[in-house]
């Protein structure tokens, strides 16, 4: 193969900006970097010397499209410093507003960023004149999502209604009157949306990847379980630091995660239905099998079968905490301040979260670590690269690109959460 | 998102301002949707939003003719309006961000257009800001252009023929 250099300055649809740069030399991938290079954002340092009621407010700006992920990691890192044990109608409810989010930023991906790449479009917009009934069915879906955000959260975007203890103010029964009806609709457009991805044509790769995610012991995950991987991991949110670590690499602004002693690792869709595919509902299951995926997926094309699993699960399981909801006696349980540290993972929807905060007598910040989950996955993208595009180096300069791109978006990057526009390099010397 | 006049009807025609607030010239949209509403003319919703593309799109969607206020950076001296009727075509020389950060009016009103979401009669004023950092006050300019675009949009909406069933 001769020498060959392929640049694309901005990769569209993923959240944030960012670049990738693959070099190929003599036929072979040299080294694949995925790049970030927005300025660090400090949240962590802006959380030091606030009040710990502040941090789910805060952190939840973090993001304007996983906010409910913030809010629910810190408030349950304050909880476990704090000694606060939340019942289980908020515990409940705090899932419930979970479902919501997952319905929203899942839908997003799979409609409007990544659904393009396999039907040959160049976005939504030119997907939408070609198919609007599609695209109007992944707008409702992802307009329940956001309505129940707005029922629990007080807004759909950075909800204001999470309190470490609980909740600000608790739904009566009879608020969910109205989503119940929407939540059934989109329960079904989630089954279609599940056959119709299943129906697409995914490009042949399959990874070894080491997966990790919350494994809690009766339930498919959001906000409780041990941390567990396919490769023997298992141990408490508290011990993510003796496991894991972070590192500065001078390509990214954000900090590279690995597995001590074993090296990348992979968060998100994939990882949470290998671990705990039998928690699926039977409604669920079945609509995977229907879909071809056994249980577990290793091809990371196919992560938008898993993603549009998840979108289901989160409508049926809505529906059965909406049917299940008993109000609470109180919006929140009573919080005294003092000194300590503590841990909470959840899952965001593309992978785990994980929140640490150290806490003065009087409940100020100390100190705050949070590490989001693409900055956990950079590693494991840049495997993909290397690894997905060394069969595909006879393809055209312009083929090659975009399938480089469709590889990173397999992640649905949220390059804001990790540190923002990616900008995509490959250089063939 | 606030809203004035939601009791009247989906062929009320829509005035909405779009911007934040917090970010100097990036609030005009918001401004100028205010002074609409202190004599909101009658029979016409106005709206506040924050510019999230999909929230606008539903917006849009609601109304058979809405007027769109928002800042923007044209190149021209701060406090330019620019009127673009974009039931006819497009935003001029849009770079629609390329990341989901990008998604805002272009993208919205894009989207609509495609799905046969797009008020029949939809009328974008851009005004040009100079300054969008935390905090700042609008500029004099702005300030300026803001209270006349409330006037134009006042005036268009008195001589609006209605929408043709």
């Amino acid at each position: 193969m001769g020498r060959r250099a392929i640049k694309v300055d901005a990769l569209a649809r993923v959240e944030g900006e960012g670049a990738f740069h693959v070099a190929v030399r003599n036929g072979a991938v040299q080294r694949a970097e995925f790049r970030i290079y927005e300025p660090p954002r400090f949240f962590e340092a802006l959380l030091r010397g606030r009040a710990y009621t502040d941090a789910p407010d805060i952190t939840a700006r973090i993001c304007g499209i996983c906010p409910v992920a913030y809010q629910m990691s810190a408030v349950q890192a304050m909880e476990d410093a704090l000694g606060v044990v939340v019942p289980r109608p908020l515990r409940e409810l705090r899932r419930l507003l979970y479902c919501g989010e997952w319905i929203e930023s899942h839908t997003l991906h799979v409609y409007l960023l990544h659904a393009p790449d396999f039907l040959g479009f160049e976005g939504a917009i030119d997907m939408a004149r070609a198919h609007p009934d599609l695209v109007q069915r992944g707008l409702a879906l992802k307009k329940t999502g956001n309505e129940l955000m707005a029922l629990l959260g007080g807004r759909e975007i950075h909800p204001i209604n999470v309190r470490v203890g609980g909740f600000y103010k608790t739904p009566r029964r009879r608020d969910f009157a109205s989503i119940i009806e929407s939540l059934k609709r989109a329960r079904d457009a989630a089954v279609e949306t599940v056959r119709w991805v299943a129906g697409f044509d995914f490009p042949d790769c399959k990874r070894d990847y080491e997966f990790v995610a919350l494994r809690p012991e009766d339930e498919y995950p959001f906000n409780a379980g041990r941390i567990a991987s396919n490769k023997g991991l298992d141990i408490a949110p508290r011990d993510y630091d003796e496991h894991f670590a972070e590192e500065h690499v001078a390509r990214s602004t954000a900090l590279h995660a690995h597995i001590r002693g074993r090296g990348a690792y992979l968060v998100g869709p994939l990882a949470r239905y290998a671990l705990n595919f039998d928690k699926l509902s039977p409604l669920v299951r079945s609509a995977a099998f229907e879909a071809g995926l056994g249980p577990a997926c290793n091809n990371p094309y196919r992560s938008i079968i898993v993603r549009s699993i998840e979108i289901l699960f989160a409508c049926d399981e809505a529906l059965r905490l909406i049917d299940n909801y008993q109000e609470p006696e109180e919006p929140a349980v009573a919080v005294m301040p003092h000194a300590g540290i503590g841990y909470a993972c959840t899952e965001a929807p593309r992978g785990m979260l994980y929140h640490r905060y150290e806490l003065d007598d009087d409940g100020t910040i100390l100190t705050a670590r949070i590490v989001p989950p693409t900055s956990q996955n950079q590693a494991s993208i840049e495997a993909d690269l290397a690894t997905c595009i060394t069969g595909w180096l006879d393809l055209p300069d312009e083929t090659l690109r975009h399938r480089c791109e469709q590889t990173v978006r397999n992640y649905d990057p949220c390059i804001s959460c990790a540190t923002h526009f990616l900008r995509v390099e490959v250089d063939r010397g | 998102m606030a809203e004035m006049g939601a009791s009247v009807s989906v062929a009320s025609p829509l005035v909405i301002g779009v911007g934040n607030a917090d970010r100097g010239d990036d609030g005009v949209g918001l401004t100028v949707a205010r002074r609409l509403m202190i004599r909101r003319p009658h029979g016409v919703r106005v709206v506040e939003h924050a510019g999230e593309s999909m929230s606008l799109l539903d917006c849009l969607s609601s109304a058979e003719s809405a007027y769109v206020v928002d800042a923007c950076m044209a190149g021209g001296p701060p406090g330019t309006i620019s009127r673009f009727d974009v039931a006819a075509a497009a935003l001029p020389h849009v770079a629609f961000g390329c990341s989901t950060h990008g998604m805002g009016l272009a993208y919205a009103v894009e989207l609509a257009r495609a799905l046969g979401r797009l008020p029949r009669r939809c009328v974008v004023y851009a005004i040009d800001g100079r300054r969008f950092e935390i905090g700042a006050a609008l500029s004099p300019e702005v300030v300026t252009a803001a209270e006349r675009v409330a006037d134009l949009i006042r005036s268009e909406l008195q001589c609006a023929s209605p929408i043709s069933q």
